[in-house]
């Protein structure tokens, strides 16, 4: 269409030349940023899209559907409107993300083909001509071509109809030539004979950490991540990617992350480049040793912390720092496992349950209003007699987070019943006025 | 009551006999002379794997107990790893229970499989002050992978036993290659002068000792410090009702039995 056309169609429109060239430099840095942070193998897929081999990567961001999460949300905070697929295959994956999702869509594994047979045929990659011919002989669907025979179709149109047919349900392998910064630390080794057993792979992965740590010494840095690229004969690639939570420039220990996870390396009919590179380093410079005459140092445990953190992901290891709130289930926040110590704690003043049940359950009981324990409550289908009890502490709701809290009360009591088991229960309101909840009791935590 | 000293001569002369196997072990007291001499060598050994469960409806949500092993923590130096499928332990209560917050890393793995690699990692390490293990099932295989992970690099470690389902939890009987085996269940609390509950009291069993005889105790809860205590007037008890209470739970530990409160059930 001629911009005059467009500009008489919508008044007011402005018009600005379009840069492929600045928008392909653009793609190339946002590829170099997602090998950074999600994943061992991006690259651009212009003119508009990225496309990411989460294969043995996507634990380290706790999953294929928070790695999905992350990445619309990272790109939304910056602008741009992103919208992501996870799918079996390049191809599939394509379409998915410019067809169905919403921002974001995640295909089950071994899925990916069903949905694909209901997109529109322009999802398969082709020029625009070939797709209009397609139309043209009523085509509309993917799942129409799937059906029909292959050889009057070739014919007409070339092999690439079919060979986009076949990698977008991924019978067809599609090599995804992935985006290298200029300064990375790389060391790589080729293999005159393809090797596949597990033993071999754990030796050259230990020579290949051996030389990236002599090149990040020279350099003064310490790797926080490592990539693992196996290039096999079948021009596919699988990756390992470990991450550390300091800078680690210990041969061993890096190998030992990495021989880890080579179980999950699917070999194939053999191994023919190995690459290692340090996706994220940071200096890590020589350090000073206390004093033998001071105190015994503290342990270094950095390296248990790496090893559980890449087996059960690293969101998954944390610890508890208090956070100043009367409310039980916010008075605690998660922390990184490596972060420094908070020297506080919480108040001694009550006593809290060992366990917290992580929804209060609804318990039945004849009680006293307004500020009386249970007499005896019923939870779980057990009639228990409370025998001694402890409270009320009262609870007030934190006006300043919600709305709805702004006049609720809980009356937290302990009580014991007669086996001497010991229970902590609390009453939503004051016992007076239902504005301030609903009198209903709740069991909330378990003591020891 | 001590032992007798060709006991004692006796047990000297196997510990030489298992000392290319295994390093000295360091002893980690009670500080409470009733548990302290019931254990070989004064105390619980460091390097080395303890097994704790709950008695009763402890056995599900295993609430004693983990305080149990927080005590024990909190008097050991350093980190400590805590490893568990379910995340319903509260923070605040550990610390209550003298384990501050900072000394916790709390790995919360997917599955029983990954609880038991994590608590192998941690024991193996040697730089943490303990490992704690929320598991269900405990193989005989494992657990000695464990008890010789721990011995190697003189961590104590601490699986907590904890089911899902009160039929689940007679596989608590089942034999493992723990150095110790408690049960910790509640009992009513110290009476107070005044209404309210005051500190909380367990029944600790010994259930199973190397080296040591099983036994059982009234204990006062951890303090602020971790420690245990007994209470005056069950300290000045006299023998004759101890000895009628060792008979009791002979009886009780050879059936097999879960818990000896399974009516609250």
């Amino acid at each position: 269409m001629p911009v005059t056309q467009a500009q008489a169609l919508i008044p007011g429109l402005t018009v600005t030349d379009a840069e492929p060239m600045a928008d392909m430099a653009g793609l190339e840095r946002l590829a170099l940023w997602a090998l950074h942070r999600y994943a061992p193998i991006v690259a651009a897929d212009p003119p508009d899209g990225l496309v990411i081999d989460a294969t043995g990567a996507a634990h380290l961001l706790g999953g294929e559907a928070p790695m999905l999460h992350d990445i619309v949300a990272r790109l939304g905070a910056v602008g741009v409107a992103a919208r992501a697929a996870m799918a079996d295959s390049w191809g599939a994956a394509h379409a998915l993300a410019r067809f169905v999702a919403k921002p974001m869509f995640l295909a089950p594994a071994g899925t990916s083909r069903d949905i694909l047979l209901t997109l529109p045929i322009a999802a398969l990659r082709l020029p625009a001509e070939m797709i209009a011919g397609l139309r043209r002989l009523g085509f509309e669907r993917i799942g129409d071509l799937a059906d029909q025979p292959r050889a009057p179709l070739a014919l007409r149109f070339g092999p690439q109809l079919h060979r986009r047919l076949d990698q977008a349900f991924g019978t067809l392998a599609e090599a995804i030539e992935a985006a290298r910064p200029p300064d990375l630390i790389e060391v790589r080794r080729n293999f005159a004979e393809p090797i596949g057993a597990a033993e071999t792979i754990a030796r050259y992965t230990g020579i290949l950490v051996a030389e990236l740590c002599t090149m990040l010494e020279a350099k003064g840095l310490g790797a926080r991540r490592l990539d693992l690229v196996f290039h096999r004969v079948d021009a596919q690639s699988q990756a390992i990617r470990v991450g550390t939570a300091l800078p680690v420039r210990n041969v061993k220990r890096l190998t030992r992350l990495l021989c880890d996870k080579i179980e999950t390396i699917d070999p194939g009919f053999g191994i023919e480049i190995m690459t290692l590179c340090a996706a994220r380093s940071e200096p890590f410079g020589p350090k000073q040793l206390t004093s033998l005459l001071a105190d015994e140092p503290e342990a270094d445990i950095s390296d248990l912390i790496d090893t559980i953190a890449n087996r059960v992901g690293g969101d998954r290891l944390y610890r508890f720092a208090p956070v100043a709130s009367d409310v039980p289930e916010r008075s605690l926040s998660r922390i990184a496992a490596t972060a420094p110590p908070t020297k506080t704690n919480w108040p001694d003043h009550w006593p809290r349950p060992t366990r917290l049940l992580p929804n209060p359950e609804p318990i039945e009981t004849v009680a006293l209003l307004p500020d009386h324990p249970p007499v005896n409550f019923t939870w779980r289908g057990i009639r228990r007699r409370v025998k001694r009890a402890d409270g009320p502490e009262r609870v007030f709701g934190e006006w300043w987070k919600r709305d709805a809290e702004l006049i609720a009360v809980r009356d937290y009591f302990r009580i014991e019943d007669d086996a001497g088991e010991r229970f902590w229960v609390f009453r939503a309101g004051d016992g007076e006025d239902t504005a301030t909840g609903s009198h209903r009791w709740f069991l909330h935590g378990i003591f020891g | 009551m001590q032992p007798p000293a060709t006991m004692n001569a006796l047990r000297e002369t196997i510990r030489r006999i298992e000392a290319g196997r295994k390093r000295a072990s360091a002893i980690l007291p009670f500080g409470v002379a009733e548990l302290d001499g019931r254990l070989p060598g004064g105390g619980l050994a460091m390097g080395a794997l303890h097994e704790v469960a709950g008695g009763g409806n402890g056995a599900i949500d295993g609430a004693a107990a983990a305080l149990f092993a927080a005590g024990i923590m909190a008097r050991t130096k350093g980190p400590v790893l805590w490893c568990l499928t379910r995340p319903d332990l509260f923070a605040p209560a550990i610390a209550q229970a003298g384990l501050s917050a900072d000394r916790v890393i709390y790995v919360e793995a997917g599955d029983e499989t990954s609880v038991l690699t994590c608590f192998e990692e941690g024991l193996r390490h040697g730089g943490l002050g303990g490992v704690v293990a929320e598991l269900g099932r405990l193989s005989m295989t494992h657990s000695r992978r464990l008890q010789l992970a721990a011995e190697s690099s003189g961590t104590p470690g601490i699986a907590l036993r904890r089911w899902r389902r009160q039929a689940d939890a007679s596989d608590f009987g089942q034999p493992t290659a723990a150095t110790t085996r408690w049960r910790v269940s509640v009992l009513p609390s110290a009476p107070l002068p005044v209404p309210g509950i005051g500190r909380a009291r367990w029944h600790v069993e010994l259930i199973r000792c190397r080296a040591g005889e099983n036994a059982d105790f009234e204990v006062e809860a951890c303090d602020a410090q971790g420690r245990l205590a007994v209470s005056a007037e069950l300290a000045d008890r006299s023998i004759q009702s101890g000895a009628a209470r060792l008979g009791s739970t002979a009886r009780a530990a050879g059936t097999g039995s879960p818990g000896y409160r399974t009516a609250v059930a």
